[in-house]
């Protein structure tokens, strides 16, 4: 990292919670370390939840932090600063506003002369590849050109440094390879004035080909727990051993950290699932589609994960949760970047429906916690059935809410699936399943 | 607006264009209206002269003038009321604290009630000169028509988009700017409606506005209002007629020349992309837009405004010590809400001794019990109008051809003054011998039922198409595919119109319960009636008393039915 210049943002043991709904602090960062110099692009991955975005807007200056510093060139940064710029997942375009004026936007509201704003406003304009469009509402645009006014409207104030909150997740593979090749483009012949890039990406490949650094972020809370110097030279090709390599290596480091301390992954002790863990956001059906796409050819049971992202065409941030929690559920198991399929997880494909049902379910009793402790407090209940708002509270006082949502409805899911319990949505209660009600409690877990 | 670039293509002539010719002298003459208007009311006047007024219809046009000018400068106090309100109170935590639930009192209060206590003041601050009289009736209208803008501004500033919120604050918005360039632009839309809606509401009580009978005083303005009450007074069948003719000339050109231009130009500030494919249209817009002198004046426009920005912009940024956030202390805050407790704790003591001192507690349960009975008129008229107009409306809604020409006919019915009915029901109830407290009723959700319609309208034109084809094949028939599909699909839509109506409903009873024909008057027992009665005499206590008890109605009705029915249509059913 030596061969880079001077620090431009430097983050210092920042730590940052947030206040819940029910008052509890709830820590979202912690001790983070970061310096971003001069010359770099640097790439953050991880899961949902890692605050790898909440890192990037403690950067821009629009979220303070609890205790650390933040310094933008020896400054300390209490607020958006005018040196820094961004580039929105959604755009984040003013709709009532023309291309130009977009554009302009940095510059007038810095007070910059009719005149002077719209020459700048053009060369951005034009540099980005949008002339012709200047007159045109953000709503006559697709969503590629959209995003092209955004990075327009970011690099015509003349940024130090331009950050970039997935900038291309919102778009179709296709567009969003060419966009980042076009910024690459600029970025290598040095057509733009900004000196660093922060990306936040969901997407292995595109940090690969990007960054000169990766930073990859754990959960719970959030920090940074793996960097990875690239010394690739550019233009990098996707298909290159090189970058296949490094696309391997942090696959392996991700599902290290994301599923169980596999052999990559070092440092870190063992992960067990608690009563509150975070549950992967698998859906069955994906599950379903990603068992059977192991199992049949050409893979035959095992398959390494990035060729699985791409014959399934799930992004990673979807291929990862469906792969750790078909290995939550001891049906496949990842193994660095390769995912095995178990006997367990044959007999699965191989069954009928009857079969898949109860396998599921057993595997899901036996697997999570939370599953198990709702079934059994069923179990206990004289009516076989229970509002969902003390689990929901449970979760809660561990996780943020949406995430504490999103958790019980998975496990919901789940338990529906393998007809460990069933769910009303209408009166918001869990009960068992009716045709379970007389029977014999432990007739499935046996 | 892409037709217009094939029908019209857009000459560019050296010394104006032929566009200037044609719309210079409909801005000479609105300009001279204006002045005449303005002259009209600012002449001498001294309490208890006699103004001239006369049922000539060929007065009415004048009549109509005025009454035209007062909305609109009450239009441009109530937007100027719902800026200062909003930003306050989407800003500031400490404001929006005492801010939003004063609005949410003051929407409850009857027009009437605001007239009676303002309006020997205002006559007051402009002694010898009519102005002050035309300040209270100005004032009165806006009262009937600030309230649901303001909210309607404010609630948009707080739905502003995150990540656009996000982009604002990171190019360096300065407060001014964003409110110009962000809050108020996607808020234009909802605030055009509810200008729309305001509108109605002030020609409905454009009677009780401009024949101000309060506090002992008898005023009748010139306008189309004093002209309905006098020919009330005098029993003139033909006047009434004349000014149902006048006040439609009114609202359509209001709908042409102002709503209409207004909407269409708005159209850009939606914030949802597609969906609607045909976009709004207004002859006058598109002619003001060809010309070149209008063109000129609005770009002149722009550049004053954007002037400002350079102004008030950011000096800063965020490496500035001014921008360092003072670790926001929990005692302030606690000293202002001990403040508000405080306040409140005063104002239920001082009513306490003024209802033992000058009223007496009878008083209150007797009050209480009339603003029981107004209740049950709102709910019962409010059910009954819904078991009518909720079929109706799905019916119409699901034609999308019959629907788009009724909307106007409805937002007419809805600015149409109850007074305007008087002779039929007086006639009707003397006549056959009818119990007033029964039969003068329906006047009450006269106005205010067409909420119902519109929004079920619009509920069931929103139904997805999918839906309504799985419904037709899996053979739902009669009342199974009202329970399953139409009642559930518009109950949201149903909900938002019912608490519109019912609001409006006890605003109304205040000229509904206390009717007049001539000499014939009719009272139906209830709290609406109370409040007339006792501002016509200029009992403030009464008058306070009535009011208050039907804040503490409306609020309650809205807090216990509305806001929970509302819930559980925000929660369970919607697409």
């Amino acid at each position: 990292m030596d061969k880079h210049g001077p620090p431009i943002i430097k983050i210092n043991d920042v730590r940052k919670s947030f206040r819940a709904a029910d008052g509890r602090e709830r820590s979202v960062l912690e001790g983070v370390d970061f310096t971003l110099r001069e010359g770099e692009i640097v790439a953050l991955l991880g899961q949902s939840g890692s605050g790898k975005s909440t890192l990037l807007r403690i950067m821009a200056g629009l979220i303070g932090v609890d205790s650390g510093s933040v310094q933008y060139r020896g400054q300390p940064l209490y607020g958006p600063a005018r040196a820094i710029s961004m580039v929105f997942q959604s755009f984040a375009l003013f709709p009532w506003l023309t291309v130009q004026q977009n554009v302009e936007l940095g510059l007038e509201a810095r007070g910059i002369g009719r005149e002077e704003r719209a020459e700048r406003a053009d060369k951005a304009i034009s540099l980005i590849g949008l002339a012709g469009f200047e007159g045109a509402l953000p709503r006559e645009l697709s969503g590629g050109m959209r995003q092209r006014v955004g990075i327009a409207r970011a690099l015509v104030t003349q940024p130090d440094v331009l950050l970039m909150d997935e900038a291309f997740s919102a778009l179709d593979v296709l567009t969003g390879e060419r966009l980042r090749d076009d910024i690459l483009e600029l970025w290598t012949q040095g057509g733009m004035p900004t000196k660093a890039m922060l990306v936040v990406s969901h997407n292995i490949e595109e940090a690969v080909l990007m960054a000169d650094r990766i930073l990859i972020f754990a959960s719970d809370p959030g920090r940074v727990r793996f960097q990875l110097a690239i010394d690739l030279p550019r233009p990098r090709v996707p298909d290159s051993a090189g970058v296949r390599a490094l696309i391997d290596e942090v696959y392996a480091l991700m599902t290290a950290g994301a599923v169980r301390a596999g052999p990559a992954g070092a440092a870190e002790e063992p992960e067990v699932l608690g009563l509150h863990g975070r549950l992967p956001d698998a859906d069955i059906a994906r599950m379903e589609g990603l068992l059977e796409l192991l199992a049949g050819p050409p893979f035959h049971g095992e398959a390494d994960l990035p060729k699985l992202a791409e014959e399934s065409e799930l992004t990673d941030d979807e291929l990862l949760p469906v792969a750790s929690a078909i290995d939550l559920l001891g049906l496949a198991r990842v193994e660095s970047a390769d995912l095995h399929l178990t006997l367990l997880g044959r007999r699965y494909v191989d069954g009928d429906h009857t079969v898949r049902q109860e396998l599921f379910g057993q595997q899901v009793l036996a697997n999570v916690p939370l599953a198990a402790h709702i079934r059994h407090s069923l179990e206990q209940d004289p009516e076989r059935a229970l509002p969902e708002q003390p689990f929901l509270r449970l979760l809660q006082q561990h996780l943020d809410p949406a995430e504490a949502e999103r958790v019980l409805k998975t496990v919901i899911e789940w338990g529906r699936h393998g007809e460990v319990f069933e769910y009303d949505f209408h009166a918001g209660s869990i009960h068992l399943p009716d045709d379970q009600q007389d029977e014999a409690r432990n007739s499935i877990i046996e | 607006m892409a037709f217009e670039k094939n029908f019209f293509p857009r000459q560019v002539v050296e010394a104006g264009n032929r566009w200037d010719w044609a719309l210079l002298p409909l801005v000479l003459a609105a300009l001279v209206l204006a002045g005449l208007g303005a002259t009209g009311m600012t002449k001498p006047y001294h309490l208890g002269d006699p103004i001239p007024l006369s049922l000539d219809p060929l007065q009415l046009p004048y009549y109509l003038l005025r009454t035209t000018l007062r909305m609109l400068l009450a239009l441009v106090f109530s937007l100027l009321f719902s800026f200062a309100f909003a930003t306050a109170a989407a800003r500031w935590r400490a404001a929006e604290k005492v801010l939003v639930p004063m609005l949410d009192i003051l929407q409850s209060i009857p027009i009437l009630g605001f007239l009676s206590i303002t309006v020997t003041g205002f006559i007051a601050l402009f002694p010898g000169n009519l102005f002050g009289v035309e300040c209270a009736a100005i004032f009165a209208i806006f009262t009937s028509q600030a309230w649901n803008m303001a909210f309607s501004l404010y609630q948009s500033m707080r739905t502003v988009p995150g990540e656009l919120q996000e982009a604002a604050r990171v190019f360096q918005l300065s407060p001014w700017q964003r409110f110009w360039r962000l809050e108020l632009p996607f808020a234009m839309p909802g605030l055009l409606w509810n200008m729309m809606m305001s509108m109605s509401g002030g020609w409905f009580f454009v009677v009780a506005s401009e024949a101000i009978a309060v506090s002992g005083q008898n005023i009748k303005l010139p306008g189309v209002g004093s002209y309905i009450a006098m020919a009330i007074e005098a029993r003139n069948l033909q006047a009434i007629g004349w000014a149902i003719l006048g006040m439609l000339i009114g609202i359509v050109l209001y709908d042409q020349l102002l709503f209409r231009p207004l909407v269409a130009w708005a159209d850009k500030f939606r914030f949802e992309e597609g969906g609607q494919e045909s976009a709004p249209t207004s002859w006058l817009l598109t002619w003001s837009r060809r010309t070149e002198r209008i063109a000129k004046l609005s770009e002149r426009f722009t550049r004053a405004l954007e002037s400002t920005f350079t102004w008030f912009r950011m000096k800063h940024d965020g490496t500035s010590i001014r921008a360092r956030s003072t670790p926001h202390s929990g005692t302030l805050a606690r000293v202002w809400d001990a403040l508000i407790a405080a306040g409140g704790l005063y104002a239920v003591w001082e009513l306490y001794s003024f209802v033992h001192e000058t009223v007496g507690f009878d008083e209150v349960w007797h009050v209480f019990l009339l603003g029981c009975a107004t209740m049950l008129r709102v709910i019962v008229l409010i059910a009954l109008a819904s078991l009518v107009w909720v079929p109706i409306g799905v019916w119409i809604g699901l034609r999308p051809a019959v629907s788009g020409r009724l909307q106007a006919v409805a937002q007419f019915l809805a600015a149409f003054p109850a007074n305007l009915m008087f002779p039929v029901v007086v006639v009707f109830i003397v006549h056959w011998h009818l119990n007033p407290n029964i039969w003068l009723s329906p006047l009450m959700v006269f106005g205010t039922q067409w909420y119902l319609l519109f929004n079920v309208i619009a509920g069931a034109s929103s139904i997805p198409s999918e839906l309504r084809f799985a419904a037709g094949n899996l053979g739902l028939t009669g009342w199974l595919r009202w329970k399953r599909f139409f009642l559930p699909a518009v109950f949201p839509s149903f909900v938002t119109g019912a608490i519109t109506a019912s609001g409006g409903s006890w605003n109304a009873s205040i000229v509904s319960e206390y009717v007049s024909w001539g000499d014939t008057k009719l009272e139906a027992q209830g709290l609406g009636s109370y409040i007339a009665h006792w501002t016509a005499d200029g009992d403030f206590h009464r008058i306070a008393l009535g009011i208050c008890v039907m804040c503490v109605f409306v609020m309650g009705m809205n807090h216990f039915v509305w806001r929970r029915l509302y819930r559980i249509a925000e929660e369970r059913m919607h697409f």
